[in-house]
This record gives C-alpha cells, sequence and structure tokens, in this order.
C-alpha cells in the first residue's frame, strides 16, 4: 500500500500549496481498490405515502452494483423520500408507508417479518447534515454502530475496523492524534467524513447519501466527491443531489425525477448511464431539466 | 445580572418599562434571599455563640444539629435514589413508547402529582403506604439483614426511614419527570436519524441520542427534585418516628429527624434560646440547599461545555 502521505495531484493547474493539500486524497484509487461484490437493488412497482398524500408513484428501477447512481429532480419531486424508502428510514414518519417491493440479495425488504433495524443495518445512511454524536469521541462515533446489537468485540478488533474506517473515509491522517477528541471539534467537511467513516464501518452493502455535500464548503465537496468515488468499489452508492456537476462527476447512473405540478406525486422519469442523462436523454422533461430550462 | 441586558439602549417606551419590571424583579429577589439569609444569621447568632450548657440537653449545637443534617440528607438521598431511575423511566416511557393518543393523559396524570399537598402525603404515608410496606420491611429484615441499611428489627408500623424515603419519592417524581420528557423530546432529529440509520433499535436510539443530550437536564431536574425533599417539612414530621440518632439502618422504629420537621416540632413548645438553635438548624438547611444547587449548576455548566 503506497504511503498515505503522497498526495496526488489530480486537478489541473493545482500549485505547490493549493488548499487541496489540506484534506486527505486518496493516492492511485485504480491500484489501491480491491473491487468487494456489493448488492443490486431491484426496485418494482415502489408507491409511498405520507397519510393520504401520494408522494411517490410507481418508481422502476435497478440500482446496480458497485456504482454510484445519482438520483436528480426539482425540491419535493420525491427523490428524498424514495431514497429514505431504501433503507426504511421513512417509517420514522408515523404516517408514512410504502407499497411495493424493494429487493435486495433476493430478500424483499418490504415483505412481512422483515425487521428494518436489520435492513438499515445493510443499508447505511449519510445525511444532509454532517451529524456525529456529540457526546462521543470521534473514535466512539466511529465505533457507535459495530457496537449495536449486542455485539461483542475484541478492543484490538475495535481498534482495527475504526483505523480502516477512518482511512475509507479519508479522514485517518487528520484524526489520528486526537481520537478521543468530541467529533464536534472537527471541520464540517471532517465531520462528514466522520459519519461515513461511522456508516462504512458496519461494513453496509449499500451506502444512501442525502445530498452528503449540500452543506459543505468546495475543498470538502471535492473530498467527498473524490471518496464516493472510492466508495463505489466496496459498496453501491445511491446519492441525492441537487448539484448537476456533482452528478456528473461522482455518479456511474443517474435517474430523474419530476413532479407535474403541486399536489400530485414525484414519478421517475428516466434512468441511464449519467453521460447520456447529461448529453442526450430520452424524455424532454429531463432534458430540460439538466439544460437548465424550465416548462 | 447584566447578561441579560441589550448591548444597545433601549429606546421605546415599552422597551424601558419592561426593563425596569425585569430588573425590578431581579434585584427584589436579590433582597428576598439577602433578607432570609440576615434573618438566619442575626436569629441565629445566640446560639452560635452561647457555650453548651445553656444548650438544648447540654449539647454543643454541633452535636444538635448535626444528627438532624444527617437525617435529612439520608432522606433525601434516598429520595433521589428512588426517583431518578422510576422518573428516567417514565419520561422515556411517556416520550417513546406510549401510544400517542395516552401519552398526553399519561403525562398531566404525573403531573398531577405536584399538586397533592404535602400534609396529604403525609397522611396517605401513615395510613396507608406505611402498613402496607409493612412485609416489605420484614422480608428486607429477614433476608437482607446483612446490609447495613437493613440491619435492624424491623418496625410493626412502617412508619420509618424507608417509608419516607418512598414517600419524598413520590412527591419529587413529577418535577423530575416533567423537565427530563420536555428536553428528550428536544433531541434533535438529525441524531436520532443517525442513530437509527445504523441499524440501532429504539431503545439503543433512546441510549446514544436522547439521554446523552438529556443529561444536563436530568442532573437539573433530579437537583430540584432533591433541593424539595431537603426542604420537606410536613410528610417527614408525619411519617416518621423519630428518635435523634445517627442511623443508617432504614427499617427501625429509631430513626434520625431531618432538620425541616424538627423545627415544625419543637417550634410551637420552644422559647428563649431553644428558638436561636431552631433557627441556627434553618441556617445549616439553608447552606446545604444552597451548596447541592450549586454543584447542580457546576455540573451542568461543565456538561454543556462537553455538548457544545
Amino acid at each position: 500500500m503506497p504511503s498515505e502521505t503522497e498526495f496526488e495531484k489530480v486537478v489541473d493547474g493545482v500549485g505547490e500549496h493549493s488548499p487541496l493539500d489540506l484534506i486527505e486524497r486518496p493516492t492511485k484509487p485504480a491500484e489501491r481498490q480491491v473491487t468487494e461484490v456489493a448488492s443490486t437493488i431491484e426496485v418494482t412497482n415502489l408507491d409511498i405515502y405520507y397519510g393520504a398524500f401520494h408522494a411517490v408513484a410507481d418508481v422502476n428501477m435497478t440500482i446496480p452494483p458497485n456504482a454510484a447512481t445519482a438520483l436528480i429532480g426539482s425540491s419535493g419531486c420525491g427523490k428524498s423520500t424514495f431514497l429514505r424508502a431504501i433503507n426504511r428510514m421513512h417509517e420514522l414518519t408515523a404516517t408514512a408507508r410504502a407499497e411495493g417491493s424493494i429487493v435486495m440479495d433476493g430478500q424483499d425488504i418490504y415483505a412481512p417479518g422483515v425487521d428494518p433495524v436489520e435492513v438499515r443495518s445493510k443499508i447505511g445512511m449519510v445525511f444532509q447534515q454532517p451529524n456525529p454524536f456529540p457526546t462521543m469521541s470521534v473514535y466512539d462515533n466511529v465505533a457507535a454502530g459495530l457496537k449495536l446489537n449486542n455485539r461483542k468485540i475484541k478492543k484490538a478488533e475495535l481498534d482495527e475496523i475504526v483505523e480502516k474506517s477512518l482511512r475509507g473515509a479519508h479522514l485517518w491522517n487528520e484524526v489520528k492524534d486526537r481520537l478521543n477528541r468530541s467529533g464536534m471539534d472537527l471541520s464540517g467537511g471532517q465531520q462528514q467524513r466522520l459519519c461515513i467513516a461511522r456508516a462504512i464501518a458496519v461494513e453496509p452493502a449499500v451506502l444512501l447519501m442525502d445530498e452528503p455535500a449540500s452543506a459543505l464548503d468546495p475543498i470538502s465537496t471535492l473530498a467527498i466527491e473524490e471518496l464516493i468515488s472510492e466508495l463505489k468499489h466496496r459498496f453501491t452508492i445511491v446519492i441525492v443531489t441537487h448539484n448537476m456537476q456533482q452528478a456528473t462527476r461522482a455518479s456511474d447512473y443517474t435517474a430523474f425525477f419530476n413532479i407535474e405540478q403541486s399536489g400530485q406525486p414525484g414519478r421517475m422519469v428516466e434512468m441511464d448511464r449519467t453521460e447520456k442523462i447529461f448529453s442526450n436523454p430520452t424524455h424532454q422533461a429531463t432534458e430540460d431539466y439538466v439544460s437548465g430550462r424550465f416548462g | 445580572m447584566s447578561s441579560t441586558e441589550a448591548s444597545t439602549p433601549p429606546s421605546q417606551r415599552g422597551d424601558r418599562v419592561f426593563g425596569a419590571l425585569a430588573k425590578g424583579a431581579g434585584i427584589t429577589i436579590l433582597v428576598v434571599l439577602a433578607g432570609v439569609a440576615l434573618f438566619l444569621l442575626v436569629e441565629a447568632f445566640p446560639a452560635l455563640t452561647a457555650p453548651a450548657s445553656e444548650l438544648p440537653d447540654g449539647k454543643s449545637l454541633i452535636a444538635y444539629v448535626a444528627p438532624l443534617a444527617f437525617g435529612t440528607l439520608l432522606s433525601a438521598t434516598l429520595a433521589i435514589l428512588i426517583a431518578v431511575p422510576l422518573a428516567l423511566a417514565v419520561a422515556i416511557f411517556i416520550s417513546f413508547y406510549a401510544p400517542k393518543r395516552i401519552a398526553g393523559t399519561l403525562g398531566s396524570i404525573v403531573d398531577l402529582l405536584a399538586a397533592i399537598p404535602s400534609v396529604v402525603y403525609g397522611l396517605w404515608g401513615i395510613v396507608v403506604l406505611g402498613p402496607a410496606i409493612v412485609p416489605l420491611h420484614e422480608w428486607l429484615a429477614d433476608h437482607l439483614s446483612f446490609i447495613p441499611f437493613f440491619a435492624g428489627q424491623a418496625s410493626a408500623t412502617g412508619r420509618t426511614m424507608l417509608t419516607v424515603g418512598l414517600v419524598l419519592a413520590v412527591m419529587i417524581l413529577p418535577i423530575i419527570t416533567a423537565i427530563s420528557r420536555e428536553v428528550f423530546l428536544q433531541t434533535p432529529r438529525k441524531l436520532t436519524e443517525a442513530a437509527y440509520g445504523l441499524g440501532a433499535t429504539k431503545w439503543e436510539m433512546i441510549r446514544m441520542t436522547v439521554i446523552p443530550f438529556g443529561r444536563p437536564a436530568l442532573i437539573s431536574a433530579s437537583m430540584l427534585g432533591l433541593g424539595r425533599a431537603l426542604g420537606e417539612t410536613m410528610a417527614v414530621t408525619m411519617i416518621l418516628s423519630a428518635a435523634g440518632v445517627v442511623s443508617f439502618k432504614l427499617l427501625t422504629a429509631t430513626n434520625p429527624s431531618s432538620i425541616a420537621a424538627n423545627i415544625a416540632l419543637q417550634f410551637p413548645e420552644s422559647s428563649g434560646i431553644d428558638v436561636n438553635v431552631l433557627i441556627a438548624s434553618g441556617l445549616v438547611l439553608f447552606a446545604i440547599t444552597l451548596v447541592v444547587n450549586m454543584t447542580a449548576r457546576w455540573v451542568i455548566a461543565r456538561s454543556n461545555l462537553v455538548n457544545a
């Protein structure tokens, strides 16, 4: 494994003392990464409701493994709701319910008897606002998920997983000397990478990201995007973003969601390879959205 | 005191009036507090300076107050040890487990406990709870007497330190529950979602986010409850069969009295220096309560620093 301190300058025109040097960046992703086979997600006829309100209608899609799939669309089109339905997080809203099926590894996560707690430990989530546990240290934040469900892990093994996860989130070098300090002492971008480390520590098969960089500055955003392109070698990634450039930079597939008018359910208009969605989409609505023309 | 004042002088008349009222209220509190402290000091002074031979039973002031202070702290500590876990459990149940429809009603019922006059609690302790838990006293004395707290001959009436602790616990339960409940519900959603997103069960979510978040409030609520338990007069006076001893035995008929109960019992029949002695014991209670409150503030300030 190459040294962690050799930062590769991948952006053209970056000088010797670029602010990009301040963040950890992958050394050669292609050589370093060993692809692990992640899970495919098959979504069939999925409808999501909040009480009587039909929020998302009839979504059918196949989310491929070991790739980043971006969900784009205007506000209120249901893409975040759909994302949260993939690990049943929407159920935290009392009136929310979903109909249809989402099959992962041959198991419908909406089948009767499936425990949402189990689903969420296999399908991790990173949120819009960095949300480390404020009373926990950096170390305990990463270890938090590993201590759940009465799992017993030896200290040495825990140390190893925490380091691996922090390295995986490009945060190890920045925090290795202050693992026992509060996670709240970190910058916003570091906190978000800490949350990613926390999510990947439990080795989920899928990582859902709800606008993970929208609260961050451009440098931290770039760090997250680079991280995504590396993490997809180990996980299936689904990312909601409002940022078109982010979708083109960080994703392999893009699904466009749209809403006809307020009060109507959101629908998935089309899903394709990201290049195709942004250069030559099948539907006019997609074309209008990605090129910034509406109506 | 001045931290709440605006940095720019209020220009509006309403602002000035309200500012003056608020300031006046603040000053009034300080004046009343200073007045009480001054009264206690002045009235206690003769007792503080008198030789032991002139005091009740010919004992020194310290020898007189110490068992009372001990009884006060013992009953209040017992009440806190019983009430805090119970209040925590009730608050968590109402906030997260009770069906929405009954949660509100349940909360109001707990709040109602605070509306019961302490003399009623006293009667209830003597007539109902005391006799009802005599079997519990006997069982503890029979089986757990190797623990010093449960040593000795169990009281036949149930008018013991244990009963007092239980009654005080019920009395301070509402304040601790109400404050905890309100703060628990303010746990930031992004934290609870973070826990659920990792595959936490509801109980694990509560342990990871709700309890750490609510801890400063739980501490301050407990201290408020402790303050009330320390100063509670009526229930303790009525229930406890006091003997003015220093004893950790919770089940026997010989119990230390508390400062407040002792004042209530002795004051009507006291005169001269005896009154000064009682007031001196009141000064000790005042000091204990002050220390408890200041410790609570210090603990809260410290845990806020950790959270920030």
